[in-house]
């Protein structure tokens, strides 16, 4: 339990926390707050989301999962003030809508005594969070450039189709970019496709009419490489040893990997899955004798037919 | 002064209209040219021939959507009816696998429940329009949420893929050419004309124009407004399901990012060929025009690394402004007074 002597000021709400504590002794409560699903990463992790809580309720008794989505920022600031005020959790797991406008409510959570896990986006203020679990975006770029290293050689061309311009596509393209440097690798050109099918599919066409020497394609998103199959096999140029990395994980992409895709030989992941790990952890800072508090940077581990098989989840949406 | 300026107007009016119509014919050929010294591949055939397909779907809805605007409506359902559309036929085309097989009969069924669900999601529109008597802004502001959604809660916030045993029976109505062009560019074509016939030469297409320059007056004229305004928005859906029908083949998905922001391309497709927003006057070869120049402005800055990624909107936003412009500006005019 979080100790409430440092609330001091706060006696009102230190008071109704404890309280809370008292009258819910026997379980506890952890909410879960993420956006809506309206793209299919976002879906795949609100299905491992429920997973987990389905997993972790039949393993423990006493710990009950309050799982909510919101379609904006200001809806998930409700929402969570609506987990404090009606379920008294003791424990927030939270994917913020955007880091600026859910800083606060977030530390509002932590006042009323709330352990607090932040998913995937950090808040905007140090400090608030007891427990960070993210993805690794610089990773995923430097994993994708570690591997084209290993099939290209210098004077080969490749192409960049980048994702929406974000922090997120920076950072991957960033780190892409460094450790490209000094291969002898040629980086032609570097478009936005905006982890879309469709952008993917047109950005490549462009891409083949006007290069006509193209080795390999990096385009970070299983999405965007769905697309660039596309424009690739339209064009013919599919053979040739071409080859192209895309990045997240997506089922379909997994599934071809195991079955010895060639064209796609490998993935990059950047899991949706990391709430569970995110709910996971969480239930441990109960649970554990270890200590939990900490920074969990996952991996972004380079999917392979040999290891694709336990990143493979035949009924999630992604 | 009177006469004088009765001069003056009429002799502008009729430079004005010169560049009127020519103007997105400029802007294209301008495009073009731009795009051919940046890199002589721009006017490879492979190229062109992606640059038509590409047009084809904003050209196809753009050809729709100049008749409602040509009536004075609008719509802004477009974009998620493609995609809700698109997730349907999907869904029923996966399930028809069994009881048809994966051949040209799970196609045709695919494509004629398309063609339905466009007609009627339409014919919605239009009836809410018009007996709802809802404006259409906030008519398809409407649907475009709720189709979008259904897409998205059909997926399961996912995306749907079509079945890949039936890709093959349905890959070749986006990949196959006929006499050396693609088979989506026929399409677009044949609509084309379609369109420009039913606009020009029929009295549909001149009662769409009297509703847009005044309804009052084309109700009292015996015009029976709502029905001709009820079929602008169903020739709209029915546009909106052709373009959807050589959608769904070139990457056989759909997903709650099919088709964003197509309602603000189509309509930004016939105002920069010539049709006016506020209705009474439209221009299908115009419409036409637009679609390729919005198309080629995407093609061209994926072309060219001089211009940075994060500036390819405001690109994007001048040219549409100043083909509009060349158009609708004074400037031929003001010389005209001025000598």
């Amino acid at each position: 339990m979080k100790p409430f002597s440092k609330l001091g000021a706060m006696v009102m709400t230190g008071a109704l926390a404890m309280s809370a504590t008292l009258a819910h002794a026997d379980t506890i409560k952890i909410g879960v707050s993420y956006p809506t699903p309206t793209h299919a990463w976002a879906a795949g992790m609100n299905w491992h989301a429920e997973q987990a809580e389905k997993r972790l309720e039949a393993l423990y008794p006493d710990v009950d999962m309050i799982l909510v989505n919101s379609s904006d920022p200001s809806a998930q600031a409700s929402a969570l003030e609506d987990l404090v005020s009606v379920h008294k959790i003791d424990a927030l797991v939270v994917l913020p809508f955007e880091s600026e406008p859910l800083t606060d409510p977030v530390l509002n959570v932590k006042k009323s005594g709330a352990l607090i896990t932040v998913v995937d986006r950090g808040l905007s203020q140090p400090g608030i969070e007891d427990i960070y679990v993210a993805g690794n975006n610089p990773e995923l770029g430097r994993v994708s450039a570690q591997y084209m290293k290993t099939r290209l050689k210098s004077g080969d061309n490749i192409v960049v189709l980048r994702g929406i311009p974000t922090l997120i596509d920076n950072e991957r393209f960033d780190a892409f970019m460094a450790e490209m440097e000094g291969s002898g690798v040629n980086i032609l050109d570097h478009k936005h496709a905006n982890w879309n099918r469709d952008d993917g599919f047109e950005v490549m066409q462009d891409f083949l009419s006007r290069f006509p020497d193209i080795d390999a394609v990096w385009a970070q998103d299983d999405d965007i490489a769905i697309g660039v199959v596309a424009a690739l096999k339209q064009a013919g140029r599919d053979g040739d040893g071409m080859f192209v990395v895309g990045g997240a994980g997506m089922k379909e992409t997994i599934k071809a990997i195991m079955d010895g895709e060639t064209l796609v030989p490998v993935d990059v992941l950047y899991p949706p899955s990391m709430i569970a790990t995110a709910m996971d952890v969480t239930v441990a800072a109960f649970k554990s004798n270890g200590p939990v508090a900490g920074r969990y940077i996952l991996g972004a581990t380079l999917i392979t037919p040999e290891n694709a098989a336990s990143f493979y989840f035949p009924d999630s949406p992604f | 002064m009177t006469l004088s300026t009765a001069n003056t107007t009429a002799k502008g009016r009729s430079m004005k209209f010169d560049v009127k119509t020519a103007g997105p014919a400029i802007a294209l050929i301008l495009l073009c040219i731009i795009g051919f010294s940046l890199n002589p591949a721009f006017l490879s055939e492979g190229n062109l021939s992606n640059l038509l397909t590409r047009s084809a779907f904003i050209g196809i809805i753009a050809i729709g959507a100049t008749f409602v605007i040509t009536a004075g409506g609008i719509d802004l359902s477009v974009g998620s009816m493609a995609a809700a559309i698109a997730g349907v036929m999907i869904i029923i085309m996966n399930n028809a696998v069994d009881m048809l097989g994966t051949g040209v009969a799970t196609v045709l069924l695919g494509c004629g429940c398309s063609i339905l669900l466009g007609i009627g999601a339409g014919w919605i529109n239009g009836v809410l329009t018009t007996k709802g008597k809802i404006e259409a802004f906030i008519v398809t502001l409407g649907t475009m949420g709720i189709y979008r959604s259904l897409v998205t809660y059909f997926a399961d916030g996912g995306t749907l893929s079509l079945d890949f045993a039936i890709r093959g029976a349905y890959r070749p109505v986006y990949y196959d050419s006929f006499l050396g062009l693609p088979i989506p560019v026929w399409v677009f074509i044949v609509v084309s004309i379609v369109g420009w016939f039913l606009l020009n030469r029929t009295a549909f297409g001149r009662y769409c124009t009297a509703i847009g320059s005044n309804e009052g007056v084309a109700k009292y004229s015996a015009i029976k407004v709502d029905r001709v305004k009820t079929i602008t928005y169903m020739i709209q859906g029915l546009c909106v399901s052709l373009a959807t029908i050589i959608y769904v083949p070139r990457l056989g998905s759909a997903s709650s990012s099919t088709g964003v922001l197509w309602e603000l391309e189509a309509i930004a497709a016939v105002i920069i060929g010539g049709t006016v927003l506020k209705g009474g006057y439209g221009r299908i070869g115009g419409t036409i025009l637009g679609a390729l120049i919005l198309t080629t402005i995407g093609n061209i800055l994926n072309f060219t690394d001089l211009i940075s990624n994060y500036l390819n909107g405001t690109m994007q936003g001048l040219i549409i402004i100043i083909a509009v412009w060349l158009q609708r500006g004074d400037w031929g005019k003001a010389k005209a007074s001025k000598t």
